[in-house]
């Protein structure tokens, strides 16, 4: 199975990404420069976190108009599995992938902890051979990660099944104390109607290997690999 | 055009009338404003170290493993498997005094392309951080503005911060002292320098277009009272442009064509070329027409002056420049070639067709002036540490566990989680130990087995009361934390922060601490590898504590034989190293009795290096798990820290250490020594510790094990673990 990074200019968790998929999954995987305006030969796709454009405007907003952006929507539109972090989720969302947005945290500074989330849905690609309840402990990193939505939003991502993370202590139990962000529901991650893509703040990508304080993310990029869910290379 | 010179004409370039005359000698006319600015700025402290070249010199500067000691963008070390460390630490506290953010984050920005300058790239951040203390509000100001902006620099970047020091004390009252500290990673054989080479190569300019920001930003870094100084000298930085500019050069690098690259820093352009031209021993000249601007109508004067951030100089071959410029269009970075490297040794400024400046690269650095002066030690300073301590009343038993909590919640011991929480520190995938975890961070180095170990430290009140045994102090503690993680300390890299050198007891501060520095460096084999100076840190009349921050980096062979600081459930603490502390410029003495007195403890520099080994050497073959020397607050701090790291109790007998201590509590619980280490081992192996202690010739003592949820002592009251935890995390908040 191969990989294919996206890489914006500001883009910094793209060496992770890269890393976690040739290290820990031991899988193909090859950069795709903003500036390219197809995607070849890829059976997933990783948009990594970073500061693309220097957030200077909001998070995200002016990746998405990088000529990729479209080569990505069209993947989705295939059904191709996304996987945005950090960053990339927030520029999924300015993109219109991915339903809500992402606001400056709660506390209005930048977080770097370990923390733990919930898998709350398997039907995408990322968590199709997790069970729903189970545990990861993973990596944030992020100054504007508080997932927002309405009311009425919410109530139809809960009814669609699109909220695939949520952040919980280590037992798995939601407390605002284990909120890092202040998130709408303690959701760390969606996805979109159709599944294929999904966005979260945590760093999977960090978190593939024990020495470096853990592996649980790999769970998440093992899955789709795994599920062999993909069917889209083109 | 020459320049009827006027002292306010002098004061804007910060130059003494003896050194225009000298200038006007060197040159055989007036200098033109233009060269008269480049003077002010080549000739300045922060540029031409003219109080501390010949005080550097006692410095080590060479080592088996040294592949580039002082005089470069940074130094470089071997690690073996032809990789190399390049490191370097420099302050940018003048800017930081004035606008903390931007000052701070523009410290990242500088360090952080000294790094890459030499074509490495750059793996892990640190700051050494020194404020006056928090109960004023604008040294919160201070503090929240420098912690946002290395956070938000660093974090934009992607450069993990792993470490640091910060320290509290009234004398950073109009001075906050903001040290940052980059560590790259290089092959052997890709170790770019900064000189110039090859008659007729161009000379381009990549990188942020020039501004008027940061005009004078050097000499004014070696002026006093940086708040009414730096009024509009202060950079605004852009770590968006830097990203991309460290990524476009490092690729740039990899073309055969670059033959040197130099960042623009302070003094910009004027330093930059200068630096290129004198190092590669040719001339440079350039257009300042050719420069891209970022506001119309500067002069030549402007642009060679400005310290616009994000630049980069590169000399290039005519036949690799369009691969060159290739590189930066695809990372949207325009690239001027504004000049060529020619064979006259002059650096020559053209304004359009006009000849602004026209000076041998040489008279700017081999010329600039040199001082030694005559240091003489403050009579007052003399007084306070001879002050005899034996009147202090020693601590009650009832009393040590109050004061142990009080010390707990002190600004310069507790917990700097608020702090390393908003900086990024799993970025890169190299972290194996975070931030609080171990008494310095351990940062893998991919593809290998291999990691590093980074800290920096200074106990400025040691070197205050005694700056030649401070200086020691100030290597041998930074070494012994990075021993501490199992870690051969290699090389390390220095920032002298001092008062003014012009007056005769701040120039002695300066001159012992490096004396003290260089005999520590040797004894402990880490040759200085790189370095800064920054003098004139003084406000009014009052001058900071001096503060000689040393950053060591040290290799641990296999990672996997590393220490952190957290003792497991059941394991026996070993005191390894000297039993009998003082009260001398302790913290305690600090913050109980508000005492600034005494002598700094005793240093052996032997006995330092036998605890160092013997540490690693038991980490190395895994008698060790956890670490953790004792410094401000003494062993029963250094023992509360391990159990709140790993949560939980122990039970500990001190009546060997009090009896070492003539009996008195105070100096057992708190009193301060150096060369002394707490281990924690299995209890199958505390017997073989403590015989390969002897074998070395180091003291050790059993203190207890690791187990419930209280620190029980034999000479004091019990103290809950969770009491002590909420205690010391409750110590520091972080404006904003």
């Amino acid at each position: 199975m191969r990989f294919g990074v996206v890489i914006f200019p500001g883009s910094n968790g793209d060496h992770d990404a890269l890393k976690s998929v040739e290290l820990g999954l031991q899988e193909e995987v090859v950069p795709i420069w903003h500036k390219d305006t197809s995607i070849d030969n890829c059976d997933a796709l990783l948009i990594p976190g970073g500061f693309t454009y220097g957030d200077y405007l909001r998070a995200g907003a002016i990746a998405r108009f990088s000529p990729i952006m479209e080569a990505v929507t069209e993947f989705a539109e295939r059904g191709g599995p996304i996987l945005g972090i950090c960053n990339g989720f927030q520029i999924l969302t300015e993109a219109g992938l991915l339903p809500g947005a992402l606001a400056k945290n709660s506390e209005l500074t930048f977080r770097c902890d370990w923390i733990h989330v919930r898998v709350e849905s398997d039907r995408t690609p990322f968590t199709a051979t997790l069970d729903p309840g189970t545990v990861l402990r993973l990596p944030i990193a992020h100054g504007q990660g508080r997932y927002v939505v309405s009311e009425s939003q919410l109530a139809e991502l809960e009814a669609n099944d699109q909220i695939v993370f949520r952040y919980t202590d280590s037992q798995g139990i939601e407390h605002d104390d284990y909120n890092p962000n202040g998130s709408t529901a303690h959701i760390a991650g969606v996805c979109n109607e159709r599944g294929n893509v999904v966005g979260l703040m945590p760093h999977p990508e960090r978190a593939y290997d024990a020495l470096i304080g853990g592996d649980e993310g790999l769970k998440i990029l093992r899955s789709v690999v795994d599920a062999g869910l993909s069917t889209v290379r083109a | 055009m020459t320049l009827t010179i006027t002292p306010e004409a002098l004061r804007e370039v910060a130059l003494t009338q003896s050194e225009y005359d000298q200038i006007v000698e060197l040159l055989g006319r007036a200098p033109t404003a233009v060269e008269l600015g480049m003077f002010g700025a080549m000739w300045s402290e922060h540029c031409g170290y003219k109080n501390s070249r010949p005080l550097l010199k006692h410095f080590p500067t060479s080592g088996s493993r040294v592949l580039q000691g002082p005089g470069e963008n940074a130094g470089a070390v071997d690690i073996g498997d032809g990789l190399a460390v390049v490191f370097k630490i420099e302050s940018h506290n003048h800017p930081s005094a004035v606008e903390p953010y931007e000052g701070a984050a523009t410290g990242v920005g500088g360090i952080v392309r000294d790094i890459f300058t030499m074509g490495a790239r750059p793996v892990a951040l640190l700051n050494s951080l020194r404020f006056g203390p928090l109960d004023r509000q604008r040294n919160q100001y201070l503090f929240g503005g420098v912690v946002g902006g290395i956070g938000g620099y660093g974090n934009c970047l992607g450069i993990p911060t792993v470490g640091g020091d910060i320290y509290f004390d009234e004398k950073y009252n109009g001075n906050p002292l903001v040290n940052a500290m980059c560590v790259g990673i290089v092959e052997h054989d890709k170790i770019m320098r900064a000189k110039a080479s090859g008659i007729g190569n161009l000379v381009v300019l990549v990188g942020a277009d020039t501004g008027r920001d940061g005009i004078h930003g050097a000499t004014f870094a070696s002026v006093e009272n940086p708040e009414e100084s730096h009024r509009g000298v202060v950079q605004v930085g852009n770590p968006f442009l830097e990203k991309l500019l460290l990524e476009a050069c490092l690729e740039a690098l990899e073309i055969e064509g670059v033959v040197a690259m130099q960042d623009l820093g302070a003094a910009g352009l004027t330093s930059s070329i200068v630096e290129c031209a004198s190092k590669g021993e040719v001339g440079i000249e350039i257009d300042v027409q050719r420069v891209s601007r970022r506001e119309s109508g500067m002069s030549a004067y402007e642009v060679m002056l400005s310290e616009s951030q994000e630049r980069m100089l590169i000399i290039v071959t005519e036949e690799a420049l369009p691969e060159l410029r290739a590189i930066f269009e695809r990372w949207d970075l325009h690239s001027d070639v504004i000049g060529t490297v020619t064979d006259d040794g002059n650096v020559r400024i053209l304004d359009g067709g006009e000849i602004v400046a026209n000076v041998p690269a040489s008279l700017y650095t081999d010329e600039c002036p040199v001082y030694i002066r005559e240091g003489i030690e403050s009579a007052a300073i003399v007084e306070a540490r001879e002050r005899d301590l034996s009147d202090v009343t020693d601590l009650a038993s009832d009393a040590i566990g109050d004061t142990l909590l009080r010390l707990l919640a002190s600004h310069n011991i507790c917990s700097r989680e608020p702090v390393v929480r908003t900086y990024d520190h799993t970025i890169m995938s190299n972290t194996v130990t975070p931030p609080l975890d171990a008494d310095a961070a351990v940062v893998r180095v991919k593809g290998t087995n291999k990691a590093i170990a980074i800290k920096t430290d200074c106990n400025p009140r040691y070197v205050y009361l005694d700056p030649h045994l401070g200086g020691q102090h100030a290597v041998a503690e930074a070494a012994r934390n990075v021993s501490c993680t199992g870690a051969e300390p290699l090389a390390l890299t220095n920032c002298l922060n001092f008062g003014s050198p012009e007056k005769p007891d701040g120039y002695f501060q300066l001159q012992q601490a490096v004396l003290g520095m260089a005999e520590a460096a040797e004894a402990l084999g880490t040759p200085v590898i790189s370095g800064n100076v920054s003098l004139y840190n003084e406000s009014g009349d009052e001058a900071i504590l001096p503060t000689p921050t040393v950053g060591v980096v040290g290799l641990i062979e296999d990672v996997n034989q590393r220490a952190g600081m957290a003792p497991t459930n059941g394991s026996v603490l070993i005191l390894l190293g000297t039993q009998e502390a003082t009260l001398g410029a302790s913290e305690y003495l600090s913050v109980v009795h508000g005492l600034v007195a005494g002598s700094p403890p005793a240093l052996d520099l032997t006995v330092e290096h036998n605890v160092q080994s013997l540490v690693r050497s038991l980490i190395g073959v895994g008698l060790v798990t956890a670490a953790h020397d004792t410094s401000e607050g003494g062993l029963l701090v250094a023992l509360a820290e391990m159990l709140i790291a790993s949560e939980s109790g122990a039970t500990v007998e001190l009546q060997q250490v009090l009896d070492a201590n003539a009996g008195r509590l105070d100096r057992t619980c708190f009193g301060e020594a150096a060369s002394r280490v707490i281990v924690a081992t299995s209890a199958g192996n505390a017997d073989a510790v403590i015989q390969r202690a002897q074998q070395s010739g180091v003291p050790a003592v059993r203190l207890g094990t690791v187990g419930g949820d209280a620190l029980e002592l034999d000479v004091a009251e019990s103290v809950a673990v969770t009491t002590m935890k909420r205690k010391w995390e409750s110590g520091l908040k972080v404006g904003r």
